[in-house]
């Protein structure tokens, strides 16, 4: 069954035209790779989806309902999430906010006055979300700027988790992790897909992306080149697909190793 | 030494933030002057000149509770003071020149205010002209109105009931007392409680992650800045009725202490964190200070340097913990 679908996606930035018409489905559970080199519009592309972007042309559908014209909240409600590769967290604010952030649970002030955050609440539900992540934070009450990069990680992935997605969309999960955290980042991936949620895996580490998806995607000039079963790909195509011919044993040789 | 326990200082510093939303160092510097105010002047420790003291900080507390949200946010209301000006001159023209009921006065002051407000905040999220800029232009262009609308003299005879909005004493407590705690609660409550308040921290915190998580950045922005103008036209309100006469001179340099206030109360200069109760605690500071001063027969010359200085001061102290932190 198709989750996602995009027909066409054209998006420029002034004179500057990075997608020319792309296309990409992706179906409940499954596990997407999107692969391209730097400027291929690969963050452009995932940023139209969660609606940080407006597409100039084309139509996005999820879950059976056109959703070009809904903004980043409203896509987030029907369940696209993304991990960006900034993390986007707000370093000040503390774990529980940032989890909740936009969709703060409320209550009634002495059962009175509506609209006040419900902080306990939400403190319960990160600590079991976090606790779920097998992961260790020093205190839920801590500004996440004062975590590690794979504490911060948690977080964002947490926020990403908590509200049952349907479609999670990775910018880069891997790229700044030591070598354990990266396996635990994969195995999440494949829990996630166990969970028939959706995840779209954009990363450099060919290796990752090989090992844990089920199609992969190749974005080049702004157009997806290529789409790929990853059961039946290697190494060598994903290159060469990505830079274009040519001879790329020498650059596939590299990424093996790497 | 991350791995170190954090010692019983730190432990209660970091508790009166996470909990109180206010820096403990703001509170013991507002006891520490306040001991030396009495220490030197006999004058100082008595009801009647606390109440004197929060009835000069109420005009203030209420600007800086604005800048608390437009700076908490990430942004900047240099406004603040001529805004204040020109909102309380609209009410005493209303009531005055126009005689109309004193309710539409007062509405014209916040009305005055919000319309400012409201302009400031649709040039800094549509014309993307960055919020000092704006609010700076503003400030001209609020102060001028005001000296066009009173002629360039002070409007007076203001009907009775508004007089009692700035001289009424309910209980032997000041009205502007009264209006500003009241304020101050009402935006305690909404900063550090509400999603609203939430937001408006998380997008000075980073616009990116407001955005990213669905947040209306724009929508957000303009409306913090309308507040802050309606917050200003609160305190021309006050400041007007107190004075009785709608002076367009009034508030000059209100800015500078109102954002001196929010900044000592904690409140991050480039946004993200920020708490009213700690604002409440900057306003007093320089309250305090403006008060212990004049007690001192300081001229009001040496007030004004002493204000700029310790803005200067707060964002040092400020910036140099945030270093101190950075670096662990």
């Amino acid at each position: 069954m198709t989750l996602l679908s995009l027909r066409g996606i054209r998006k420029s930035f002034g004179a500057v035209d990075v997608l020319h018409g792309v296309d990409l489905s992706v179906a409940a559970g499954e596990v997407v790779g999107l692969v391209g080199d730097n400027g291929a519009g690969k963050s452009t592309l995932m940023k139209t989806i969660t609606g940080i972007y407006r597409a100039d042309t084309g139509s996005i559908e999820f879950d059976g309902k056109d959703i070009l014209a809904l903004d980043p909240g409203q896509r987030r409600r029907l369940g696209i999430e993304m991990i960006y590769q900034d993390l986007s967290l707000a370093k000040q604010q503390d774990v529980a906010s940032n989890i909740f952030l936009g969709r703060e649970p409320t209550k009634k002030l002495l059962g009175l006055v509506p609209g006040f955050v419900d902080k306990s609440e939400m403190d319960r539900q990160a600590s079991k979300m976090i606790e779920r992540l097998g992961a260790h934070l020093p205190s839920i009450n801590r500004s996440v700027g004062s975590f590690s990069g794979g504490q911060q990680q948690t977080v964002a992935i947490a926020r990403a988790l908590t509200f049952n997605p349907k479609l999670v969309i990775m910018d880069e999960p891997t790229a700044a992790l030591a070598v354990r955290e990266v396996q635990s980042v994969l195995d999440l991936i494949r829990r996630l897909k166990s969970e028939g949620i959706a995840v779209i895996l954009i990363s450099h580490r060919l290796n990752d992306v090989l090992s844990v998806t089920d199609r992969i995607v190749v974005l080049r000039h702004g157009r997806a080149d290529a789409d790929l079963v990853t059961a039946n790909t290697n190494m060598n195509e994903v290159v060469s697909r990505i830079v274009g011919g040519g001879d790329t044993a020498a650059a596939a040789a590299h990424e093996q190793r790497g | 030494m991350a791995s170190e326990q954090p010692g019983f200082w730190a432990r209660v510093q970091r508790a009166s933030v996470e909990r109180l939303h206010i820096r403990l160092e703001s509170l013991v510097v507002l006891l520490a002057l306040s001991t030396a105010m009495a220490l030197l002047s006999p004058y100082f420790l008595s009801l009647s000149n606390f109440l004197n003291i929060l009835l000069a900080t109420s005009t203030i507390g209420v600007l800086a509770i604005a800048a608390t949200f437009v700076i908490g946010s990430g942004g900047l209301d240099l406004s603040l003071g001529s805004v204040m000006g020109l909102a309380g001159v609209a009410g005493a023209f209303v009531a005055v020149n126009l005689g109309w009921p004193s309710v539409l006065a007062v509405i014209a002051c916040i009305l005055a205010g919000a319309i400012a407000g409201y302009i400031n905040g649709q040039l800094v999220t549509r014309a993307f002209v960055p919020a000092f800029i704006v609010t700076l232009g503003m400030l001209g262009l609020a102060r001028g109105l005001a000296l066009v609308i009173s002629k360039g003299r002070a409007i007076y005879g203001l009907p009775p009931e508004i007089v009692y909005i700035g001289q009424g004493r309910p209980f032997g407590v000041p009205m502007p007392v009264i209006i500003f705690v009241l304020t101050a609660i009402v935006a305690h409550a909404v900063l550090a409680y509400t999603r609203f308040g939430r937001h408006t921290l998380a997008l000075g915190d980073s616009e990116g992650a407001a955005r990213a998580a669905g947040i209306r950045v724009e929508h957000h922005r303009r409306i913090i800045y309308t507040l802050s103008g309606a917050l200003a036209g609160l305190a021309g309100l006050l400041f007007t009725a107190r004075v009785n006469a709608g002076d367009p001179t009034a508030g000059i340099n209100y800015e500078l202490t109102a954002i001196t206030a929010a900044i000592i109360g904690g409140t991050n200069l480039f946004g993200g964190r920020a708490s009213i109760l700690g604002t409440m605690i900057g306003a007093l500071i320089m309250g305090v200070l403006q008060n212990g001063l004049t007690l001192l027969a300081v001229q009001s010359y040496y007030q004004q340097m002493a204000i700029g200085a310790v803005l200067i001061l707060a964002v040092f102290i400020d910036q140099y913990q945030v270093r101190k932190e950075s670096r662990v």
